[in-house]
């Protein structure tokens, strides 16, 4: 089998925030990098992200600081977070903002030339530094501006299809480019997964066409844990209308700025139904809403600033008992606040532009003038792959993971801003510590045999499409159906049968993806490429199912209707996915270790 | 439902043609949708490249009824479907298959040019202090999302081909974001003249059309940066204090 090789040191697959800050980091420790992508440099998918990077710098609030931070990334977790992270993401978080704007990023300013921070759900204070809305393209830009002067070396187009073992160690990588569909050997003495989410196991999600859990099927196939697979987040804003605009994200920025939520009768329903672990911090009247998002310090937020899942929900009940919008979301407002600022459309149209445009280029609506319809959309993972909190290393030696495809940090809930941080926070520790690993490992060679396995089986959708001739099964209808499976039987609201019907979907499925044939050559053949990703697609799939299932409680994002309440003993546990030695999904659930006392205090603090 | 015809370019660096693939269109659909369609449906090996499909990352860039854009952001209904849609490949890079061009020289360039050099911190807690209205400049220039339609539409590159001399629109903009940033210390003009070949842009603004984020590139970052480098090194007063102070 014919193969190109390579050499690094520390090898990150994934070349988002999270991926560029590692591979930055291992490099400034002096070991030899390499970076491989699916897409183009600069194009993962942290370009999307909208609202902001939370960090306690204080600057606009200097009430803020970073227990606070901390005790709002537990509450919006609901204390199932991984405590270490959280500790130090909320510690580390400033430095990493700091450091951003050290390499060339321009944030927002205050009045006082320092940087702006945002309100944003879940956060007490005013936290999340931005660029008017694309504060994510502003970090993926800055990092690789800075990135490509440090002597990394980027491999573009290219997909990972499994990782290479000696024993118990990960030792390196098989892929292949897009372009010509070469196979591509990677030997590393240390591999960083940081390959993002698997929103794409959905039909309606915000994320990008990369999102098919690469990184948490490559992790599960080497032998690693992964946890709390469960918590899907579903964004509470995505467009509904036109078809083709279905799931992209209309971000939480816009509540920030004043947006309200109403359904079809008017009515701000948020007001209805605010969780009794937040009645304290949220205001109780329209007003006092208003003047919190105009940073009145006294004033507390508005209903709809409240934790994504819980909006998502409310939203999800207004649709389901008629008082939904026209095409089956409700109205996001903003328009409204001409009323209370004079310049009110070109406030709009500078601290929204991308929203603005977009829904004037995709939906034909003007957002100064008339509301949004807006429905929820499968927008992040909280789960992933289970890993040390200082060192990012996961449960198999030699692989490292960060970022959206880790878990941990966020509970059964994430905060918005909170992931961008996490990004460089969680980013910066697995490249250090993946390079100082590396510098202690001798380095391996590659199993021809394991190599060409790996290769055979990626070639076999081409012999499936020659020998089917035009009756083989092409990838795409099987990724069509897993989405509306997953959509209606894994969605926001879960019950029993329902899941277990996706559960035992799961054998038919994997057999038709195992026959699925392609037409054409290796160069750059995209149905061979969605061929590839259907494995990874659904084994995510059914780690969320089965996760979804064990756990028979309503926390955070994880909701069962046949399960409303919080569960005092689930409280306590974890869920874990591994694979067992016959090959079969393993679900347990262990104990998360107990809190630190200073930490519990802080907790307790900020309640 | 209706159905409206595409003209789609097949092919690789060593040629192609164009075929016609007729699928049902809806309301509110776009150009990448179409594609995707016919991908999934009629052509499953149809090579395109795209990403987020709300204009944020630029990869989908193409060529559609002769114009450069992001098929992700062209709606059908701006279209006249009762003849078919071209939908051809940027013609400034080279092919790789179908839709997809190498677009690899715009990273090699990047490269070349020197990097952000901050000043020293101006507080003691190691931030610095910028107005607003001193970055609103470089904020506008870091909208860019690289989907390259403006190195695409340039002249000098799409029919001159010359890439060796010329740096593009896309990093004359990412020159001035740094030039302009408040921070920076670097003095990139003499390259610029010499080696990015400032000096070739005629101010012709076919990249101000294209550019998808609507930055004002020839107004705001390519002439600004050509009065910049003839202040260095074609004003005579310039000249005479320099022969003068050295």
């Amino acid at each position: 089998m014919d193969y190109e090789s390579f050499e690094h040191d520390v090898l990150v697959i994934g070349a988002g925030g999270a991926g560029l800050r590692a591979a930055i980091e291992a490099s400034t420790a002096g070991v030899s990098v390499g970076l491989v992508c699916k897409s183009l440099l600069g194009k993962a998918h942290t370009v999307m992200a909208e609202g902001g990077m939370a960090a306690a710098l204080g600057n606009v609030d200097d009430r803020d600081d970073w227990t606070v931070h901390f005790a709002d990334t537990m509450r919006g977790g609901q204390y199932l977070n991984n405590w270490r992270m959280a500790e130090l993401h909320a510690q580390e978080a400033t430095d990493r903002a700091r450091e951003l704007e050290a390499w060339g990023a321009v944030f927002d300013r205050t009045k006082d030339g320092r940087i702006l921070q945002r309100n944003f759900g879940g956060h007490k204070y005013p936290r999340l530094a931005h660029v008017g809305d694309r504060t994510g393209l502003e970090m993926i830009r800055t990092l690789q501006d800075h990135g490509i002067h440090q002597g990394i070396d980027v491999h573009m187009e290219c997909t990972v299809i499994e990782l290479l073992k000696d024993g118990d160690r990960v030792v390196g990588a098989v892929g292949y480019d897009r372009e010509r569909g070469r196979f591509r050997v990677f030997t590393a003495r240390a591999v960083v997964l940081a390959s993002g989410g698997i929103g794409r196991a959905f039909k309606v999600t915000s994320n990008s066409w990369e999102y098919t859990g690469d990184g948490h099927a490559l992790a599960y196939r080497a032998g690693a844990d992964l946890m709390d697979m469960e918590f899907v987040q579903f964004h509470p804003t995505g467009m509904v209308w036109p078809p083709s605009v279905r799931g992209i994200l209309v971000t939480e920025g816009v509540r920030g700025e004043g947006g309200v939520l109403r359904n079809s009768e008017g009515k701000r329903f948020m007001f209805e139904d605010i969780p009794e672990l937040y009645q304290s911090s949220t205001a109780t009247n329209e007003e006092e809403g208003w003047r919190y998002t105009q940073g009145d310090k006294k004033a507390r937020r508005p209903p709809e600033l409240l934790t994504r899942d819980h909006v998502a929900r409310c939203i999800v009940r207004e649709i389901k008992e008629g008082r939904g919008s026209p095409h089956g979301g409700v109205f996001l407002d903003i328009a409204w606040i001409k009323k209370r600022l004079s310049n009110g459309e070109e406030h709009i149209k500078k601290k929204l532009p991308s929203m603005y445009h977009q829904f004037k280029q995709l939906a034909g609506i003007d957002i100064t003038q008339e509301p949004m319809e807006v429905g929820p959309t499968t927008h992040y993972v909280m789960g992933g792959i289970r890993v040390d909190a200082d060192s990012q290393m996961s449960t198999v030696a030699g692989l490292f993971a960060a970022g959206e495809c880790a878990a941990g940090l966020h509970g059964a809930n994430r905060l918005g801003g909170n992931s961008l941080s996490d990004l460089l926070v969680f980013g910066q520790r697995a490249g250090k510590y993946a390079a100082a690993y590396a510098k202690e490992q001798i380095a391996t060679r590659a199993d021809a045999d394991q190599i060409e396995a790996v290769a055979r089986r990626a070639l076999k959708p081409f012999e499936c499409g020659s020998q089917g001739g035009g009756d083989s099964e092409g990838p795409y209808q099987v990724q069509y159906d897993l989405q509306d499976m997953m959509q209606a039987q894994v969605g926001i609201v879960r019950r029993e049968e329902e899941i277990q019907k996706a559960i035992d979907r799961f054998g038919e499925l994997r057999a038709r993806a195992d026959q699925v044939g392609v037409q054409g050559n290796r160069e750059y053949n995209s149905g061979w490429h969605t061929a590839l990703d259907l494995p990874n697609l659904l084994m995510v799939a059914e780690a969320v199912a089965k996760s979804a299932i064990v756990r028979k409680e309503s926390r955070g994002a994880h909701f069962r209707e046949d399960f409303l309440e919080k569960d005092a003993e689930q409280a306590k546990v974890n869920t874990v996915i591994r694979c067992g030695a016959d090959g079969e999904m393993q679900v347990t659930q262990e104990p998360l270790s107990p809190i630190r006392d200073d930490l519990k205090r802080i907790i307790e603090d900020n309640k | 439902m209706s159905s409206a015809t595409f003209r789609i370019w097949r092919g690789n660096s060593e040629g192609g043609e164009f075929q016609d693939y007729t699928t049902e269109v809806s309301e509110g659909m776009v150009v990448l949708d179409a594609v995707h369609q016919i991908q999934a449906e009629q052509a499953n090996d149809l090579a395109v490249r795209w990403n987020c499909k709300a204009g944020k990352c630029g990869s989908c860039s193409a060529e559609v009824n002769g114009s450069p854009k992001l098929m992700c952001m062209t709606r059908l209904s701006s279209l006249p479907l009762d003849r078919p849609v071209t939908i051809e490949p940027m013609q400034a890079f080279p092919s790789i298959r179908d839709l997809v061009t190498d677009v690899s020289w715009n990273y090699q360039i990047k490269q070349e040019i020197k990097p952000f050099a901050p000043r020293q911190p101006d507080a003691p807690d190691g931030t610095w202090r910028m107005k607003q209205y001193d970055v609103e400049r470089v904020q506008e220039f870091r909208k860019c999302i690289e989907c390259f339609l403006c190195q695409d539409v340039c002249h000098v590159l799409r029919d001159h081909r010359l890439h060796d001399e010329f740096i593009g629109p896309r990093f004359f903009v990412y020159s001035a974001a740094l030039e302009m940033h408040p921070l920076d210390t670097e003095d990139r003009r003499t390259e610029l003249a010499n080696d990015h070949g400032v000096g070739y842009c005629n101010i012709t603004k076919c990249c101000t059309k294209v550019c998808p984020e609507e930055i004002t590139i020839t107004d705001n970052a390519i002439i600004p940066l050509k009065e910049r480098v003839v202040d260095k090194m074609y004003d005579p007063l310039t000249k005479l204090l320099r022969i003068f102070r050295s």
